[in-house]
């Protein structure tokens, strides 16, 4: 431990950009490398990212390492096992943090034991610990229904982070860093797997992660058709539609609008909760928001205790006379 | 095809969110009484996957589940769904562990089992959600992993998945032996049969303890783990919901929506 230094985060590049959660790790690593007086380093990994890097400094970083290989276009886990292990290796941080998502929830398990570490997934909150100097990692357990705080003495410390729960610093782009070019290396033959397709199911209208306004449906919601009201509802709130499992489960919407513990983190202004309990694997997706708003004939669902509005009664006569009045009131 | 599926007992997580407590003297989850312990849901899942695998190429599922009192009608409803055979890996040493050390005591009795194609884990554990031991398996063993499935098949003695993604899925192909995890977007796993339930009675268990598998004690349960939890605590929610009502749900409706205009909400 005592050779490991700095803070290294794994920076995902998605769809062409810096993602939101690179941004995010990088501003919870800055905080936690000035408190260590250490450097905060980047890993972007991929084909065609070392243009990331200039973004990943004004972000926060110090220094940016780039593997840049064609065989790293697609996330495939054995290659970018090996790409971890070996910038690891080569950079002894003390701490390494991955983004809790399709791939770091992936790669950071895999990465971690063959380093010989562990790591935490899932976390809310990072510390240093002011005694000890080891990272304090918080995760939540039990679906949501109590926390942890775990730390480990291996190295380096790893952890991923769940989906905005950290904040991003204001790029400034005068910042200055060193881009170090390390060589994938990688062996064809010793990547196992294959991606054969990738297959996006578009969702109309606003993006669920970056909508200000959410109505999301329940298992009470009962069909497709009751999710065409939470749609139109949707559309004059200038907002998306989310879901709690049991409607996706049921193939009554698109499993990627699952909102909680193992679907989409969202924190919108307004989050709409119609016909829903309020469990707490939900409540793990959505909690952030600023504003929940519960509709639920049940007054004593869970989702009432975590609302600052509610109804009580029949979401079919309640939404639609919602839907009327809020017309009525935005002039619309 | 030979395949094995890790399966393990855990507290209902259905369970209404009010009747969870921590014990804070012992940093413990304090027992539900009332509400009996099931098999972890995406886990059932993963039974699933196995047995269509079965049912579409034919063999031998094993389940393998490891902790201390393991209650036998739970851990046996795999049985009762159609599973072959059922180790346990049963003593006070394998459990409080962590990912690592839980998936090195399933890793080496994977290996004294010997022969499969595919091993089956779900996602995620429903009481500490670690989503970790399906891939410290697939290391330890050396195995190609594939996380977060909603379809598996074998095609041409290879594994092929779909596999969630954040805004879709994917294809992916493997060379087997492989390890998989499974999600709940595969779909709801049978019911156990009433011929399945007698089979299941029946059947006698393989009990292995840690010398049986020829573990290394120090690398099993708490004294295998390389994470310390050093707090266990509930946050605290101080919800405070304001009520709308009205003359009826009608009248509610539009008080909320003109509340929500009058806090700028909407
Ligand atoms: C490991 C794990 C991970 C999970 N991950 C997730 C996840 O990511 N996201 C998720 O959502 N769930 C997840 N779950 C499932 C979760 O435990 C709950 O089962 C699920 O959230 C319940 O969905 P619900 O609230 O829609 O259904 P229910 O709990 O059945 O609630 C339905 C509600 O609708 C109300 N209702 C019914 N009819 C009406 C009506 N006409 N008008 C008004 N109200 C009505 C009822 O009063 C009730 O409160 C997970 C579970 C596990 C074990």
């Amino acid at each position: 431990m005592a050779d490991n230094k700095g803070v290294m985060i794994f920076t995902e590049v998605v769809e062409g950009k810096l993602a939101p959660i690179a941004k995010e790790l990088l501003g919870c690593g800055r905080k936690l490398a000035d408190e260590l007086k250490e450097e905060l380093s980047a890993l972007l990994v991929g084909s065609g990212v070392a243009s990331f890097a200039a973004e990943a400094i004004a972000f926060g970083a110090d220094k940016v390492y780039v593997v840049d290989d064609a065989l790293l276009k697609d996330y495939r886990t054995d290659a970018y096992v090996a790409v971890v292990e070996k910038v690891a290796k080569q950079a002894n941080p003390r701490i390494l943090l991955l983004g809790q998502t399709t791939i770091g929830r992936d790669l950071a398990p895999r990465a971690a034991f063959r380093l010989g570490t562990a790591v935490t997934l899932d976390c809310v909150a990072l510390e240093i610990d002011t005694s000890s100097k080891l990272l304090l990692q918080t995760k939540p357990v039990y679906g949501g229904n109590a926390q942890a705080i775990f730390t480990m003495e291996t190295s380096p410390q790893m952890a991923t982070v769940r989906a905005k729960a950290m904040s991003a610093l204001v790029p400034d782009n005068a910042r200055k860093g060193e881009v170090v070019t390390v060589a994938a290396g990688l062996d064809a033959a010793a990547i196992k797997t294959n991606l054969l397709q990738k297959v996006v199911q578009e969702v109309e209208g606003v993006k669920l992660e970056d909508a200000p306004v959410i109505v999301s449906g329940g298992r009470g919601i009962g069909g497709a058709d009751g999710f065409k009201q939470l749609e139109e509802l949707a559309k004059l709130l200038k907002g998306a539609v989310g879901a709690s499992r049991p409607p996706c489960d049921n193939g009554w919407v698109s499993d990627t609008i699952q909102i909680g513990l193992t679907g989409k983190i969202v924190s919108p202004d307004v989050y709409i909760a119609v016909a829903l309990s309020g469990s707490s694997q939900h409540l793990a997706g959505c909690s952030g928001s600023k504003n929940i708003i519960a509709i639920n004939r049940d007054p004593e669902a869970n989702i009432f205790k975590e609302a600052r509005f509610g109804v009580v009664g029949d979401w079919k006569k309640i939404i639609p006379a919602f839907h009327a009045k809020a017309k009525e009131l935005l002039g619309k | 095809m030979n395949i094995i599926v890790c399966v393990k007992q855990v507290p209902d997580p259905e369970a209404p969110p009010a009747s969870f407590k921590i014990d804070s003297t012992t940093n413990k989850v304090a027992p539900q009484t009332n509400i009996p312990p099931v098999i972890s849901p995406f886990d059932e899942q993963a039974v699933e996957a196995a047995l269509r695998i079965k049912d579409a190429k034919g063999g031998k599922v094993t389940i393998i589940s490891l902790g201390a009192n393991l209650l036998r009608d739970v851990v046996k409803k795999p049985l009762s769904m159609g599973a072959d055979e059922l180790v346990l890996l049963e003593d006070p040493a394998f459990v409080d562990g962590d990912s690592w050390s839980t998936a090195y005591a399933l890793a080496i009795a994977i290996k004294k089992i010997g022969q499969f194609d595919l091993i089956f884990c779900g996602r995620q554990a429903a009481d500490w959600d670690s989503g970790q031991v399906g891939s410290c398996i697939a290391e330890i063993l050396g195995l190609p992993q594939i996380t977060v499935a909603k379809k598996v098949e074998v095609v041409d003695n290879k594994v092929k998945v779909e596999k969630v993604t954040a805004d879709g899925y994917e294809v992916i192909e493997a060379t087997m032996p492989a390890l998989i995890t499974v999600s709940n977007e595969l779909g709801a796993a049978r019911y156990a049969t009433i011929k399945g339930i007698m089979a299941a009675k029946r059947k006698e268990l393989i009990i292995w303890k840690p010398a049986d598998i020829g573990a290394d004690t120090a690398k099993i349960g708490v004294a295998g783990r390389r994470t310390k939890m050093h707090k266990l605590f509930q946050p605290v929610r101080e919800g405070k919901c304001e009520i709308v009502t009205g003359e009826n749900e009608e009248d509610a409706a539009a008080n909320l929506a003109k509340k929500l205009m009058e806090v700028k909400l909407l």
